[in-house]
């Protein structure tokens, strides 16, 4: 993109500046359209599943709803309870929701159509998620409350136990890859499964690890049914509790932005991110972003189907399932992975 | 990141003291990613921004820290901590002394000894994996140790707690678990 703007005639530290504006606009907006109608999503396929029709009162089925609710917590007023800490309350939303963006700045839509082209994309990626858990933890200090403080106890514990077990899962697909570029552990997938499946997911050493990851990243995101930050019915509303308006909103978007880019990791570590799923000439005609966006949905069809049918757990049963099933499991796989392409690719 | 760190110190309540050496922490990664070490940027961010500084966080929110407390005890410490900043700051005039002179040639010059195309983490893995093998596997070594260390000093087993036990609690089924009763009027249920 930077050329372009050479060409308009602006010379090359400003096209650069440019360039990167451009680049963060194109990403962020049609990102936060997309949280909107995912949120629209969300809501559809519960009432479906609720036997419920879900929204369907603003604008034609509804689709309208999400921008509806947006406008109406803009308008509402902020109220900060006069016990919280008041700087760190209002960081705490705004840390969650640039967080929640920070880590779309790595993910490939297309080849070559990725804003930060690094080599540690993919340590970028775990780095950043790392950081959300502020946004959170903070926000439960800062109300000065009970059940956010409770809440955040819960999510620095959960996001940690769950952070551990992701970043073994993500060795052993960056151990197939060879790289921490999310550009080339999706060029690696390419013709992965029998010359002609263009995804990890038939690999009987990784499809174990998708599934640990998928169950991981529904923990890390808070989702059902590990969604005990917000446990309605002992923790009133979780570290939001005490949040209104806008500052409640951005913790909202940032979280299903959250949700989107942990659907999207699932499609692009797994799944073949904008390759077309069969290796097969006439598929690459549609453009890799509608296959990586395709793929993302039906990860987050599968968040909300779960989030309609499985039941809470129990927050010793989490903690259980984090240290004691996922990371002795993710490590074993580890030792496997790398002791067969130690046999098979590179020699003894 | 100075400034940071000196707000580490100089604030008043130590939940803000920990907020401002995650932001010291941020910093140091933003400075390696300008000398161009992308690899142990995201490292320290992960490591330490990411795990070590939530769990410091962690504690600190739940302690109830008496600030009087804190101050009492500042003039009793002063000494000490006269000394250990003269000590330190002996140190950083010395280094810089150093710096002057020139840099010191340790063996082989690691900076250069691998050519820039390579990236960081294919470099590092090279040097710590071949050259490095011995420190690097007896650092793990020692990290066990203490990890073992620290968890039998503080596993302490009680008698009379009651654990779940996770697969009796899976194998139950609902025959098992319940039963249907239709107690007479006046009277209730066995359990």
């Amino acid at each position: 993109m930077t050329e372009t703007f050479i060409s308009w005639g602006m010379d090359a530290d400003w096209a650069f500046f440019a360039a990167s504006i451009a680049g963060i606009l194109l990403i962020t907006l049609p990102l936060l359209l997309a949280v909107a109608m995912i949120i629209y999503a969300d809501r559809k396929i519960m009432g479906a599943i609720n036997l419920r029709r879900g929204p369907n009162v603003v604008g034609p089925f509804g689709l309208l709803q999400s921008f509806a609710d947006g406008l109406k917590v803009f308008l509402q007023e902020t109220i900060i309870p006069s016990a919280a800490n008041k700087g760190l309350f209002l960081l705490a939303p705004i840390i969650t929701f640039t967080v929640a963006l920070a880590a779309w700045a790595v993910i490939p839509f297309n080849s070559g159509a990725v804003l930060a082209d690094i080599n540690v994309g993919l340590l970028y990626v775990l780095a950043i998620s790392s950081l959300g858990v502020y946004g959170v933890v903070i926000s439960g200090w800062a109300s000065n409350s009970k059940y956010p403080f409770y809440s955040a106890m819960r999510a620095a514990a959960q996001m940690i136990s769950y952070e551990v077990s992701i970043g073994f899962i993500l060795v052993c697909v960056v151990l197939w890859a060879g790289t921490f570029n999310l550009n080339g552990i999706i060029e690696a997938q390419r013709g992965h499964g029998f010359g002609i499946v263009n995804a990890y997911i038939l690999n009987p050493l990784l499809f174990p690890m998708w599934v640990l990851f998928f169950i991981s990243s529904l923990a890390e995101t808070a989702r059902a049914p590990f969604d005990l930050t917000e446990a309605e019915s002992e923790l009133v509303a979780g570290y939001q509790t005490e949040y209104s308006s806008m500052s409640f909103a951005l913790f909202w978007l940032g979280e299903y932005a959250n949700i989107l880019l942990m659907c999207m990791l699932n499609a692009i570590l797994f799944f073949g991110g904008w390759l077309p799923p069969i290796d097969w000439e006439p598929l690459y005609l549609v453009p890799g972003w509608i296959w990586l966006f395709a793929k993302t949905f039906v990860f987050f069809f599968m968040f909300s189907w779960i989030w309609a049918t499985v039941p809470r757990y129990r927050y010793d049963q989490l903690m259980r399932l984090g240290w004691k099933v996922f990371l002795p499991m993710s490590l074993l796989f580890i030792i496997i992975t790398s002791g067969y392409l130690m046999l098979t690719r590179y020699g003894v | 990141m100075i400034a940071s760190a000196a707000l580490v110190i100089f604030s008043r309540n130590p939940v803000h003291s920990v907020l401002w050496l995650i932001l010291a922490f941020f910093n140091a990664a933003g400075l390696m990613v300008l000398v161009g070490a992308e690899f142990i940027a995201m490292l320290l961010v992960i490591v330490y921004v990411g795990a070590v500084a939530v769990l410091f966080l962690f504690v600190v929110m739940m302690l109830d820290i008496d600030f009087a407390e804190l101050r009492a005890g500042f003039m009793n410490n002063l000494p000490l901590g006269l000394l250990l900043a003269i000590i330190l700051i002996c140190e950083l005039v010395l280094g810089l002394g150093a710096l002057r002179a020139g840099s010191v040639q340790l063996g082989v010059d690691i900076a250069n000894a691998t050519p820039d195309t390579v990236p960081n983490i294919e470099a590092m893995g090279q040097l710590l994996y071949s050259k490095y093998l011995f420190l690097f596997e007896a650092a793990g070594l020692i990290l066990v140790v203490s990890m073992v260390g620290a968890i039998v000093l503080t596993n302490r087993r009680r008698g009379g707690t009651r654990p779940q036990r996770i697969s009796d609690q899976v194998k139950r089924r609902p025959e098992e678990a319940t039963r249907n009763e239709s107690p007479e009027v006046g009277k209730g249920v066995s359990l």
